[in-house]
């Protein structure tokens, strides 16, 4: 869907204003619906939910008092409802609303009321800058994903070639933190934190890599569309995303980048720029109240950018598993608009889902597995990654050659045509 | 085709405005809630609660630069595959295998160079710590213990 | 020269030429801090929107893989390196890292030596205006890739080879030391 042709047939007092205002317009307002939906709220749900499961992991309770429940429960009419709710037929109401659902509210609130502290000897500019590069570094990224069929904020041709150059601009913005901190724990995790990112941004960039070339094209957009069929089917479901391609031979690659994405962002087992034995919390240690809060929600955006890149290179983006032509057989009848929104709606909640699968994978990591040490971490990125990268990506292509040359008779048709 | 760039720069601007917006309310709303007594201790930096130890600005080793360097040529070598894995599909037709192989070579050079550093032992990041020592500054691995029966 | 460019084709009136001012601005502005700031960090991170700002010049070109190319080499790579480097530095022991400005007369008279040259040679050139409509530029340097420039893309591996162990080199001879 051409989100400027789309806005232009449905607003039509837009009609008369000229084209860049419209096209600013639409992205500033689709910007800003990531931004409050996908990047601000998911951190504080996500804080939430990774303290239940660690709650779950480490069999405690987690936060449990702030919350819906007992927010409700001082009303009287909850109270009767409650009553209710202890009858037989309502018993599961009362137990199945969790407690602590407004715990990130509160955190945030609190975060909202903290002290601002520089410290003494600390670069102000140098320190009051890095959010800002951290931050616009990984939501910049955002602007390609499409979070539906067909729809991103906009449609570049390099894609996915964008979203990793965009991102190593966070790099710069750690060591501005750890630098201007003037503080050593900051500087030492700021360090390591670059050294990390930069390294295993090369097996992911590899991993991509294979992709791109099996899709044969770098646009997001296109790369989804390239997934819709597989293994000589029309409309595939499942077995056109990239991951279960060629027998399985696929699911490499994307292992490789899962791997590579858990340590770009920093999470155990890769967390070593926050070892709090070791480090206090990394690059930023001396950050506090909402000035930190920006190098929170830049980790909680990329954990979820690094899952959405997974869904949409490997795990077809917003396709449902089930073929995509059930669904739009049944739009087809309904009134165009309420397929639209319904259309819309049906791939933003499959988009949705498999990139936060990936986080809640992170969030299970995170509390299960212990922390690598330096130098095995960056034994795994040279002597493991990379090795299976590159050669997986060579034999990919072979692999996709020689599908190529059973295929050839058509093709050559086609290059006969082209002459 | 530069029209696009247009969505990148608004969610540039969008995130840069979004911490601006965000510190500027906390500067002016919460100021009248939120408590603000800045005091030496308070202000030196973080240490656990310890006094600060030594200077912060130490010089690191120079395997992180060395780091940087190898991360470098990896990446410009991503950066040219990727038009190579642009065009790999289309232009298959054309120059059949030809193209496979242009790859190979490609990165079969630096493949070369990665087991040839992988075999000096320039992938080892512990190596400082043991190429320093002189054998006679070597600690000696003390003798086993005998069990006492 | 901004009136110049006016005259060739791009308009007060078209926002497109204010957010060409605005990088070009960006650009030379941060380079020119890049060379005045006596801090060797503030230095470095004005580099950052000097890379940034070409990186923008680049999109306006319509070279839409070279600009996101410039930003994954230069800002996530070079400038790291840059960084790591001024983490080396023996005189590092406090937070205001100064460089010194050593011979001002000489480097200016080079300096606006080669901004004369350059300039002259803008403005004498005879800018021609490509009228065809700009198309997607990865696919174009991958054909070239592999058709003209084969030879050029095959050597640049080797090049990276020699960098490769020049690099590994510098390190173990970095560490005897």
């Amino acid at each position: 869907m051409d989100l400027l042709l789309f806005v232009r047939t449905h607003l039509s007092f837009l009609k008369s204003w000229p084209d860049w205002i419209v096209y600013v317009l639409v992205v500033f307002v689709f910007a800003f619906a990531i931004l409050n939906t996908l990047v601000a709220p998911l951190t504080g749900i996500s804080t939430y939910i990774e303290r239940r499961l660690a709650g779950r992991v480490q069999y405690r309770w987690g936060p449990n008092r702030v919350g819906f429940r007992s927010l409700l429960a001082s009303l009287p009419i909850t109270r009767w409802m409650a009553r209710l709710a202890d009858k037989q037929p309502f018993k599961f109401l009362g137990s199945k609303i969790p407690g602590g659902l407004l715990q990130f509210a509160a955190d945030g609130l609190k975060l909202f009321m903290k002290e601002d502290i520089v410290p003494t000897g600390a670069d102000k500019m140098m320190f009051k800058l890095s959010p800002y590069i951290v931050l616009a570094g990984s939501f910049a990224a955002f602007a390609v994903f499409p979070v539906s069929h067909g729809c991103s904020a906009t449609n570049l041709n390099i894609g996915i070639f964008y979203v990793i150059a965009i991102s190593s601009l966070v790099v710069p913005g750690i060591l501005m933190a750890g630098w201007g901190s003037a503080n050593k724990w900051s500087l030492f995790g700021g360090m390591r934190s670059a050294a990390q990112i930069v390294s295993y941004e090369i097996p992911v960039g590899i991993a991509l890599l294979t992709t791109v070339m099996l899709a044969g094209t770098m646009n997001m957009n296109e790369i989804v569309t390239a997934q819709r069929s597989g293994y000589g089917i029309e409309s595939a479901g499942a077995l056109g995303w990239f991951a279960f391609r060629y027998g399985g031979l696929m699911l490499i690659p994307f292992l490789i980048y899962f791997i590579g994405g858990c340590a770009e962002v920093n999470r155990t087992p890769f967390d070593l720029p926050e070892a709090e034995s070791e480090l206090v919390s990394g690059y930023h240690t001396e950050y506090s109240g909402f000035r930190w809060s920006f190098f929170f929600m830049a980790e909680y955006s990329n954990m979820f950018a690094v899952g959405a890149i997974a869904t949409t290179m490997f795990l077809g983006g917003p396709l449902p598993p089930y073929p995509v032509q059930w669904t739009e057989a049944l739009f087809a009848g309904m009134n165009p608009n309420l397929a639209l929104i319904l259309r819309f709606t049906e791939g933003f909640a499959w988009f949705f889902a498999k990139s936060y699968f990936f986080v809640l994978v992170m969030i299970h990591m995170r509390w299960t597995l212990p922390r690598y040490r330096v130098d095995q971490l960056m034994g795994l990125c040279y002597k493991v990654l990379i090795p299976i990268a590159l050669t997986w990506f060579v034999i990919m292509c072979g692999v996709k050659m020689f599908r190529m040359e059973t295929t050839l008779p058509r093709a050559t048709a086609a290059v006969e045509a082209h002459r | 085709m530069r029209f696009d760039y247009v969505g990148v720069l608004v969610f540039l601007a969008l995130a840069v405005g979004f911490v601006f917006i965000g510190m500027t309310a906390q500067r002016i709303v919460s100021r009248l809630v939120r408590s603000n007594k800045p005091g030496a201790a308070k202000l030196s930096p973080y240490e656990c609660g310890e006094e600060p130890v030594g200077g912060t600005f130490i010089r690191f080793n120079i395997r992180f630069y060395v780091l940087a360097l190898v991360f470098i040529v990896f990446d410009v070598e991503i950066v040219l595959l990727f038009p190579w894995a642009r065009v790999f599909q289309e232009l298959y037709p054309f120059y059949r295998s030809v193209i496979f192989w242009d790859m190979v070579v490609f990165v079969g050079i630096l493949a070369l160079g990665l087991a040839y550093i992988w075999g000096k032992g320039d992938l080892e990041w512990n190596r400082a710590f043991r190429r320093h020592l002189s054998p006679a500054e070597k600690v000696p691995r003390p003798a086993p213990r005998k069990e006492s029966p | 020269m901004i009136l110049t460019l006016a005259a060739a084709g791009s308009s007060w009136a078209d926002p497109a030429f204010w957010v060409f001012l605005a990088f070009a601005a960006m650009t030379v502005g941060s380079a020119v801090l890049v060379a005045a700031t006596r801090n060797i960090v503030y230095s470095a991170y004005a580099l950052l929107l000097t890379f940034f700002g070409v990186a923008g010049l680049y999109v306006f070109l319509d070279a839409d893989f070279i600009a996101a190319a410039q930003v994954l080499v230069y800002i996530g790579g070079i400038l790291v390196l840059i960084l790591f480097g001024v983490m080396l530095t023996n005189r590092i022991h406090d937070i205001h890292l100064s460089n010194e400005t050593t011979h001002p007369v000489t480097g200016a008279i080079i300096a606006g030596a080669v901004f004369l040259v350059l300039a002259y040679v803008a403005l004498r050139t005879d800018w021609e205006l490509d009228p065809r409509p700009a198309v997607p530029t990865s696919q174009e340097i991958g054909k070239a890739f592999m058709g003209k420039y084969l030879l050029a893309f095959e050597a640049a591996s080797v090049l990276l080879l020699a960098a490769l162990i020049g690099a590994a080199y510098l390190a173990r001879r970095g560490e005897k030391e």
